[in-house]
Formats: structure tokens, sequence, C-alpha cells
């Protein structure tokens, strides 16, 4: 069980990153700090806590920050400005060694573009994790086939990632997430490569994690019903800022504004069937 | 005419530079030139030393190994056998040999410099102008520091070779390493991968193709060398020809040229098909 907290993290990409957060701070808007300083402002004052054993999910349109955000908790990207907090720990003060202790041992994650080893079977690729950390590949391999087959590859372990689809390439990102065995996982658009019926599938199987293993998952997505079927709670971003953090029903019935009124809207002109 | 009160000349400084670097350090040259040596004189005695046929039949093993085309076999087997039917066999061995060393030498320099450069943009911006002057500098000028250094013979036309070849290998082993999928370095950082590991474990193995272009370059840059590289004692091929040249003796000179190109165009294929079944195995293809 890991909680994860979040203080003020601003993220500015770019050259000039002092006076791109001086304005940053004083309220200046994306659009202006690009056209004043031409950096990009990844992240802009983002305050977070996100409870342990539960599944949290990150929405927002495309380049609103969902990836930065995510990156920031296993310090893929350092923030230009803030604390990261990981059961009360900062991640920010850790060494490099301790880093990647933390890494392999606390917080794995699935990728938006998968990010599979070509050159490493399905098995090999799934198992990463545990190598790294030491395990031999007899000890290592019967963890790989149990997690490949709860992800329903069983049969192509000894495949390489081109000759996979883009939803089982996917799967296999997944695989090698859950195999690292770590109590939090950073899903950036996990399932965004699955059709629908998987997809589905893949849902149900998260929240059964959640619940038998007590897994802290953090989840981007920028479908409302998914983030509605699997979050205990729901942040939405846009331009790096924070709209709004509740729980499905209070984004549904309270909408902080007309940014997150469009997500919701937009789902009952769809038809918006409910989920569980 | 130029006022001779302008006139510079760094003939002298240069000269008196050259003698104290010789007369101080040596020993230092005198040692490195040793191992060249020791490791020229190994190569020699194995490729000359062995009945043709052995090596011969290295050649098409190799070969196959590199393709699994029986065709291309086949082809080298006549290109070699026409290089013993000119009787130029051991000539071309002492050609290999040298190639051979100055390839080895220049792998075990180039690859961690190209390392360095995909890691360090302070030696990428310091390093790659200074490989562009190299690359437009006409081969004999390698022929000058060489010779001040170490005199005439084997080592200083290896080290001129080394020198003149290295550059493709040192851009394309940073290009390799640059160009590899930033989400799948990502991924292994995420998952806890040291730096070592992630070079080792991915970068270098996702590089390989591009590695083996640029091995593949400077294989053939360190054969247009070979006749270059005579001028200063390396003996073989490249002797022959630069003989035919100053005897006028053109048949000779072109016997030998055809030798060299031979060797090239094994070489090439060789390390293509390497190149090729590196690339395999992990691209649609
Ligand atoms: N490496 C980078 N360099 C410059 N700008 C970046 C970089 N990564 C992200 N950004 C910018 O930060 C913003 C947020 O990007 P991202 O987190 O990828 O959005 P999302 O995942 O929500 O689509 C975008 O405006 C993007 O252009
Ligand atoms: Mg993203």
């Amino acid at each position: 069980m890991s909680e994860i907290e979040i203080r003020n993290v601003f993220k500015i990409f770019g050259a000039d990153t002092r006076t791109a957060l001086a304005m940053a701070r004083d309220g200046a808007d994306k659009s202006a700090i690009l056209a004043k300083t031409g950096c990009s402002v990844g992240l802009n004052d983002v305050s977070l806590r996100i409870p342990p054993g539960r599944v949290f999910v990150i929405m927002g349109l495309s380049g609103s920050g969902k990836s930065t955000l995510v990156r920031h908790i296993n310090r893929l990207i350092e923030p230009t400005s803030g604390e990261i907090l990981v059961d009360g720990r900062n991640v920010l003060g850790l060494s490099a060694p301790e880093l990647r202790d933390f890494r392999k041992s606390r917080v794995s994650m699935v990728f938006q573009s998968f990010g599979l080893m070509p050159h490493r079977s399905v098995l090999q690729n799934v198992i990463y994790g545990q190598r790294v950390r030491g395990l031999s590949r007899a000890e290592a391999e019967p963890i790989g086939m149990k997690w490949i087959e709860t992800v329903g590859l069983t049969g192509y372990e000894n495949k390489y990632p081109f000759q996979l689809s883009g939803g089982m390439k996917q799967r296999v990102g997944l695989a090698r997430a859950l195999a690292a065995n770590t109590d939090i996982i950073l899903m950036d658009e996990a399932f965004s490569a699955l059709d629908p019926l998987i997809r589905g599938e893949m849902q149900d199987q998260l929240i059964q994690l959640e619940h038998d293993l007590a897994k802290t998952i953090v989840f981007i997505t920028h479908d409302l019903d998914e983030a509605l079927r699997i979050g205990a709670e729901i942040a939405i971003l846009k331009d790096g800022k924070l709209v709004q953090v509740g729980t499905p029903h209070e984004i549904l019935t309270s909408p902080a504004n007309n940014y997150v009124a469009r997500f919701v809207e937009r789902r009952s002109l769809q038809g918006g069937e409910q989920h569980g | 005419m130029f006022p001779e009160a302008l006139h510079i000349s760094i003939r002298e400084p240069i000269n008196d530079l050259v003698q104290s670097i010789v007369v101080n350090y040596g020993f230092v040259f005198k040692a490195i030139s040793q191992v060249i040596l020791k490791a020229i004189l190994l190569f020699e005695w194995v490729l000359r030393g062995l009945p043709w046929w052995v090596v011969f039949a290295a050649f098409l093993v190799l070969t196959w190994a590199s393709c699994r085309k029986p065709g291309m076999v086949a082809f080298v087997a006549v290109l070699l056998f026409a290089v013993g039917a000119f009787g130029l066999w051991d000539l071309t061995m002492q050609t290999l040999a040298l190639m051979l060393i100055s390839t080895v030498i220049a792998v075990v320099i180039g690859i961690p410099i190209g390392i360095w450069l995909a890691k360090s943009q302070l030696m990428r911006r310091v390093t790659l102008p200074l490989l562009d002057i190299m690359q437009t500098m006409p081969s004999f000028v390698y022929l000058i520091p060489a010779i001040m250094l170490f005199g005439l013979g084997k080592v200083p036309a290896v080290l001129a070779t080394i020198i003149y070849a290295v550059p493709p290998l040192i851009r394309l082993t940073d290009l390799g390493i640059r160009q590899v999928d930033g989400e799948v370095v990502e991924a292994a950082t995420a998952f806890g991968g040291s730096p070592r590991q992630i070079l080792f474990g991915v970068e270098l193995p996702l590089a390989t193709p591009t590695i083996m272009a640029g091995l593949n370059q400077t294989i053939m840059m360190a054969l247009s060398m070979v006749v270059v590289a005579s001028m200063i004692g390396a003996r073989g091929l490249g002797e022959q020809v630069l003989n035919g040249i100053q005897t006028l003796d053109v048949g000779k000179g072109l016997e030998a040229g055809i030798g060299i190109v031979i060797l090239a165009i094994v070489l090439d294929r060789i390390t293509q098909g390497f190149g090729q079944s590196a690339q395999k195995g992990r691209t649609n293809e």
C-alpha cells in the first residue's frame, strides 16, 4: 500500500525556465508563457494526494500534461519546482542507486506507445523487471508465464514484438508491469490500443487486481466511460493545471467548470450507457 | 613577391616539438609500437602460416554465417580462387593481416568514443567538427604524424590507416545509439535498469545494424588506404601496386589492384551480411 503525494509541481520544458516559472507563478497561462519565453508548460502548480490501494484516474485532452505528471512519480522527469512524496519519502532526494531500487521494487509503468524491446521475445520483455532485480532466468520465467497467461497471450511467449498487433503489444507492456510486482503501477493510456471487447476484460481484471492485491494504480485515459468504470477518484487536467479532483459521482453531478462539463456532456450525447 | 618580412615558418618549431616528444617520450611510442608490431606479426603468422585451403574454407564458413546464401558463398569462393590463381595469395594475406589489425584497433577505439559522443552533448560538439576535418583531409596527410612518431614500417602504416578509417565507425556508433527509440530506453530506466545494463542490454543491441554499417565503411576506407600506406612500409598488395606504377609495369600493378578490389568485395559482402542479420528478428521484413 503506497500513498503518493504531489506538492506544487511545476514542469517547464524549454531553455528559459526561470522566467517561465516566474510567469506561471504569477498566473500567466500556457499560451502567454509560450509566446513570451518559448517555453512549453507541462505542469502548472499541480498538487494531488493519491490514496493507497485504489485506482486513481487522470483525465484530460491530449497535451494537457497527463504523461508528464505520471513521469514525475517515478522521476523519469525532474520537476522544475515542487515535491513528490511516496509514503512520506521525498522521491527527489533519492541518490541514483536509491532511485534504481525505488523503481525496481516500488513502482512499475505501462507506456502509451508500449516501449517494448524489439530484440527481446515477449517472455524476455515481460520478465525484464525481475531480471534487472537480479533474478535468474529460471526463477523469473515462471513468473513471466503466469502474467502472460493472465493477459491472454499464452502461446506468444517466444514471439517478438514486431510479430504482434498493437493490442497484443499493449498487453505485453501490461504483463511486464504486473510481473514486476510493485505496489504502485503507472498506466499511461494502457488500454487505448485494445479493441472494446478485450478492453472491457482488461478493465475487469484491473478492478480485480486492485481488490486482490491492494495496488495503487495511477491510470491515464481520455475516455470518461473508462474513468468512471474503474476510477475510485478522478483528476482532470487542462493545459497543465488541475481543474477538478473528485469521485466519479462528483465529476458527473457537479463539474467544476465548462471544460469538465464538456467531457460529461459528450458522454451523454454518445448515449452514455451506465457501467458498474 | 610576398614580402619576406611577413614570412612565418612553423617548420622549425614543429620539428623541435617532434624532436622533444621523441626524445622525452620515445619509450611510450616504442612500447605502443612493440605491442602493435607483435599483433601484426601474430596475424600474419596465422594467415600466412596456415595452409591456403584452411583460410579459404574459413572465409566460406564466415560468408555462410553472415548471410546463409549458397550463391554468395559460391561467389566468394570464385573470387578467392582468382586471387590464388593470380599468384597473389601471400600478398593478399599480408594486406589482410594489416587490415584486420587496423580494424580491430579501430573498433576498440571507435565504439567507445561513439558511445561517449552519444551520451555527451559537449563531447559531440567538440568531436564532430574534428571528424569532418579528418574525413576531408587527403589520406596522405595521415602519413606525416605517423612517420614523425614511429618512423617507417608497418606500425605507422597501421596507425595512419586507423586514423583515416575510424571516423565512420565513431559517427555511426553515435548515430545508432541516439536513434534507439526513446520510449524503450525510458521503459528500461523505469524498471530500474542501470546505465550499464541499459547500454549493453538495450542500446548497443539495438544500434548493432547501424554500427555494423559503420564497421563496413571503416573496412572499406582501410582498404582504400592500402596503396598509400605501402609508401611508408606496409607490405602486401599495396606495395605491389606501387612497384607496378614505379616500374611502369602496368600489368603487375593491375593484377595487384584486382586483388585489392576482390578483398574489398569479399569483406564488404561479409560485413553487410552480418549487419542485415542483426537487423532481422526485430523488424518486419
Ligand atoms: N520533452 C518535451 N519537450 C518539450 N515539451 C514537452 C515535452 N514533453 C511534453 N511536452 C509538452 O508538455 C505538454 C504536456 O504533454 P504530455 O504530458 O505529453 O500530454 P498528454 O500526455 O496529456 O497528452 C504538451 O504541451 C507538450 O508539448
Ligand atoms: Mg500522453
